[in-house]
C-alpha cells in the first residue's frame, strides 16, 4: 500500500529525514516512536504533503501512484489521512458543513454524486455511534473552543467518516485523558480492517496496549534505526532510547 | 507559500461579472455643474419650487464645503466639471407599466438576475429597480399599497407625496453634512421612497437595484425611509456596474427615520465594479447613510457586505434619540486587487438605555487597505447606554493592510462601552488541514472566510445571505494566504 524508499526531506534546507525506508501493507498497524526531535511528526507532515517540508531525495508510492507528485488534497482524495498532532480551530464554520464537504469532495474524485443529506445523515449517526463520539460536537464551529482531547476525538471521527486507505495518527493520545484514550482506541480497532492501514507515531507504550501494532520502528536523527514486533514498545519503555543512541553512535562514522 | 501566491494571482486576475454595458439611446446632461445643470435636473422631473430651491442651497453649500483630509487613502481628485450629472434611458421618463419599458432594459435587469416582471420574481422581495438616473421599474406596488405601504421611486414621492419628502428630507442627514452630502441635494437624481405606516409590518422584502451603466456620469440617488409608529421594514439594496478604464462616481446619501416601536433593517451588498487588478478604473463609493431612532424603543440595523468599489469610504449610523432605541451595524469588507475602504459605523447615543452594538469584518486580499472607523458618541443625558463592538481583520496573503481606528467619546459616566479588535491571518495550518480533507485551496479559503464573516451574514435576509456568500467566493477567488 505504502513504499517508503530512501526518503529524505528537509525544512528550510535542515535536513529533517535522512533516508527513511518503509513499507507497509494493507492491514497492518505500525508503531512509529523515537525521542523528541527525532523527525516523527515530519514524517507525518511530509507524507500529507505539508509545503514547507522540501523532499530532496527517495520516492513514496501509494496504492501504485506517486504521492510525492500528488497536492495534499489529492492524497487526502487518493485515501491518505492524517490525525493530527494539533487539530486546528477554523471558527464559523461547522463541523457538518465541513464533514458534508470533504465527503463530498472525496466522492467527487472518484465519480460519485454528491451525497444526498439523509444518507449522509444516517452515515454521521451510525459513525457517531462507532466512535462514541458527542453529537452536540457536529453542530458547533470546527474545533472551536474544543478541548484537546475534543480535538483529537473530532479527528479520529472524521477518519471513520472519510474511510481512508491509510491513516497516519500523530501522537493522537497526547492530551487524552485515559477513558478518552481507551474509547479512541476501540474506535480504532473498530475501523480496523484487511483493506486499511495505520501507521500510528507516538510517544508512549500505552497506546499500544490498546492499538496493538503489528511492527514498532524507532526513529531517530531522521532514520528508522530499529524495527520490531510489539515487545520492542515495551523494551522501549523499559530502557528509554539512550541505548539505541548508544548502538547508533557506535556504528556511525564520526562525522 | 507558492499555492497561496498562485491563487493570489488568480483572484487578481478574475473578471468582474456585471461589467458588461447596455447599448441604449439615452438622454444625457452635458458635463458640467452650475445652477443651470440643477435646473435642468429639476425641469426633467417635473420638481416643485421649494424642491428646486432646496437643490439649490445645496449647491450653494458643495461650494462652500471643503475636502475632509482625515480620511485613511489618498482622496482621488475628482473632476466635479467633467461628470454629467444627468442620464437617463431615451424616450420615458416615467413608465406606466413594465410593458413601457425597454425591453432591453429588462433584459439588463434579467442579466442581472433581477427579474422584474412580478411573475418571475422571488417571491417576498419588492424591486424598486434605478438605472443611471431613473427608476425604471417597482414592482409589488398595488400588493403593497394595500396596506398603506409607499414603495417607489424618490421622483414620484416627490409627485405623489410631496408634503412626506417635504417633511423629512435632509433631516438625518443636513444638506451641511459634507461636502458629498451637499453634492448629492444638489443633484440626486432619483432612488427610492418607503413609507411604512402606523402598525404596519411591511411582509416583504423592499429592495431597490442600482445599476450605472452610462458613460462619464456619476449616480446621485437618495434614499428616504420613513418608518412610523409600531411598524417594521426590512430593505436591501444591490448595486453594479460596467468595467470603464475611467472613476465614476457614486456618492448616494440614504436616511432613515424609525418612530416609537418602529424597526428598519437596511442591508446592502454592494457590488460596484473594483477597478482592474492593477487599480484602473472602479467606481468612488462616498455615501453618507444614516437613520434616526426617533421614537422610544425603536430599532434601525445596518448591515453591509462591501466587496467592490475602487474606493468605498462611508459609515452608516444610527442616531439614538428615543429612550431604549437600538442600533446595530454589521459589516463584511473585502478589498482585493488595489481597493481601499476606510467604513464604519457612527453610534449616538442621546436617549436613556439606548443600546448600540457595532460588529466589523474587514477582508484584505492582494493590495487592498481595509480601515474600520468607528465613532460611539455618548450624550450627556443617555443614562446607562451600552456599546458593544467587535471589529476584526482578516488578512490574506502580505501584501495588504488592515487598519482600525476606533473613537469613543462618552459624557455620561453610566455608560459603557465595550471594544474588542482581533487581527488574524489565514493560516497555512488553517488551508493545510482543509486539504488534508480533501479539499482544495479555493474552497478552503471560502469556507474560512465565510466562516469568519458568518456573523455578520446570518444578519441578512435568507436570499441575500447566499447571493452575498457567492460574492465573497468570487471576490476572493484564489485568494489564499
Amino acid at each position: 500500500m505504502l513504499d517508503i524508499k530512501n526518503l529524505h526531506a528537509a525544512v528550510e534546507g535542515n535536513a529533517i529525514l535522512k533516508g527513511i525506508n518503509l513499507t507497509v501493507k494493507p492491514g497492518e498497524v505500525h508503531a512509529i516512536m523515537g525521542p523528541n526531535g527525532s523527525g516523527k511528526s515530519s514524517l507525518a507532515s511530509v507524507l500529507a504533503g505539508r509545503e514547507s517540508y522540501e523532499v530532496t531525495e527517495g520516492s513514496v508510492d501509494f496504492l501504485g501512484k506517486d504521492l510525492l507528485d500528488m497536492s495534499p488534497e489529492v492524497r487526502a482524495r487518493e485515501g491518505l489521512f492524517l490525525a493530527f498532532q494539533y487539530p486546528v480551530e477554523i471558527p464559523g464554520v461547522s463541523n457538518i458543513n465541513f464533514l458534508k464537504t470533504a465527503v463530498n469532495e472525496i466522492r467527487a474524485y472518484h465519480g460519485q454524486p454528491p451525497m444526498q443529506a439523509k444518507a449522509f445523515l444516517d452515515m454521521l449517526k451510525s459513525k457517531q455511534k462507532l466512535m462514541e463520539f458527542d453529537a452536540n460536537l457536529m453542530n458547533r464551529s470546527l474545533n472551536e473552543g474544543f478541548s484537546g482531547g475534543e480535538k483529537k476525538r473530532n479527528d479520529v471521527f472524521q477518519m471513520a467518516m472519510l474511510e481512508p486507505k491509510l491513516a497516519i495518527m500523530d501522537e493522537t493520545d497526547s492530551g487524552l485523558d485515559i477513558d478518552a484514550l481507551r474509547i479512541v482506541s476501540a474506535g480504532v480497532n473498530k475501523l480496523r480492517s484487511k483493506d486499511n492501514a495505520f501507521i500510528i507515531i507516538t510517544h508512549y507504550q500505552r497506546l499500544l496496549e490498546y492499538i496493538v501494532p503489528d511492527f514498532v520502528h524507532v526513529l531517530y536523527n531522521g532514520r528508522i534505526v530499529k524495527s520490531g514486533t510489539k515487545e520492542l514498545a515495551l523494551e522501549l519503555e523499559e530502557k528509554g532510547y539512550d541505548w539505541l543512541k548508544e548502538d547508533i553512535r557506535l556504528e556511525e562514522p564520526v562525522q | 507559500m507558492s499555492a497561496e501566491q498562485d491563487i493570489l494571482q488568480e483572484l487578481a486576475g478574475r473578471e468582474y461579472e456585471f461589467g458588461f454595458e447596455t447599448q441604449i439611446e439615452m438622454d444625457i446632461a452635458a458635463p458640467g455643474l452650475n445652477e443651470d445643470t440643477i435646473r435642468f435636473i429639476s425641469a426633467k422631473k417635473e420638481e416643485p419650487e421649494w424642491l428646486l430651491e432646496w437643490r439649490l442651497k445645496g449647491f450653494q453649500l458643495f461650494q462652500k464645503l471643503t475636502m475632509p483630509n482625515w480620511q485613511n487613502f489618498k482622496l482621488p481628485e475628482v473632476d466635479f466639471q467633467g461628470v454629467s450629472y444627468y442620464a437617463a434611458p431615451k424616450n420615458k421618463v416615467k413608465y406606466n407599466s413594465l410593458d413601457e419599458v425597454d425591453p432591453e432594459l429588462l433584459r439588463t435587469f434579467e442579466k442581472l438576475g433581477i427579474p422584474l416582471e412580478e411573475q418571475k420574481m422571488l417571491s417576498g422581495v419588492a424591486v424598486d429597480a434605478v438605472f443611471d438616473s431613473i427608476s425604471v421599474a417597482t414592482t409589488f406596488k398595488a400588493q403593497l399599497h394595500e396596506l398603506g405601504i409607499i414603495f417607489c421611486s424618490f421622483g414620484e414621492a416627490v409627485q405623489e407625496y410631496p408634503e412626506l419628502v417635504k417633511k423629512y428630507l435632509g433631516t438625518v442627514v443636513p444638506q451641511s453634512d459634507n461636502i458629498y452630502a451637499a453634492l448629492n441635494s444638489a443633484v440626486f437624481s432619483d432612488g427610492s421612497f418607503v413609507y411604512i405606516p402606523k402598525g404596519v409590518r411591511c411582509p416583504m422584502e423592499l429592495s431597490t437595484y442600482f445599476r450605472i451603466n452610462a458613460k462619464n456620469t456619476g449616480q446621485f440617488e437618495r434614499t428616504l425611509i420613513i418608518a412610523d409608529d409600531n411598524s417594521y421594514v426590512s430593505y436591501l439594496e444591490g448595486c453594479t456596474a460596467p468595467m470603464r478604464d475611467e472613476n465614476q462616481l457614486h456618492a448616494a446619501v440614504v436616511e432613515l427615520i424609525a418612530m416609537d416601536h418602529a424597526e428598519i433593517k437596511y442591508s446592502t451588498v454592494q457590488n460596484w465594479y473594483p477597478g482592474d487588478k492593477d487599480g484602473k478604473g472602479g467606481i468612488y463609493n462616498f455615501v453618507t447613510k444614516r437613520g434616526i431612532c426617533k421614537g422610544k424603543n425603536s430599532k434601525i440595523s445596518w448591515t453591509q457586505v462591501e466587496t467592490g468599489s475602487a474606493i468605498t469610504w462611508k459609515y452608516p449610523g444610527v442616531i439614538l434619540q428615543g429612550d431604549n432605541s437600538i442600533g446595530e451595524f454589521y459589516s463584511v469588507a473585502v478589498t482585493a486587487n488595489k481597493q481601499v475602504a476606510d467604513t464604519g459605523t457612527k453610534m449616538v447615543h442621546i436617549g436613556k438605555n439606548t443600546k448600540s452594538r457595532i460588529i466589523s469584518k474587514g477582508i484584505s486580499a492582494g493590495h487592498g487597505h481595509n480601515t474600520y472607523r468607528g465613532l460611539v458618541k455618548v450624550g450627556p443625558n443617555a443614562t446607562n447606554a451600552r456599546n458593544f463592538t467587535q471589529c476584526d481583520s482578516l488578512l490574506i496573503g502580505d501584501r495588504c493592510g488592515a487598519h482600525t481606528f476606533p473613537y469613543i467619546e462618552s459624557k455620561n459616566n453610566t455608560a459603557m462601552v465595550e471594544h474588542e479588535a482581533t487581527t488574524s491571518k489565514i493560516g497555512e495550518d488553517q488551508v493545510f488541514y482543509l486539504n488534508q480533507r480533501g479539499i482544495d485551496n479555493e474552497q478552503a479559503v471560502n469556507m474560512i472566510v465565510n466562516g469568519y464573516a458568518k456573523e455578520v451574514l446570518n444578519q441578512l435576509p435568507m436570499e441575500f445571505a447566499v447571493e452575498a456568500q457567492k460574492l465573497l467566493s468570487i471576490t476572493l477567488e484564489g485568494s489564499v494566504g
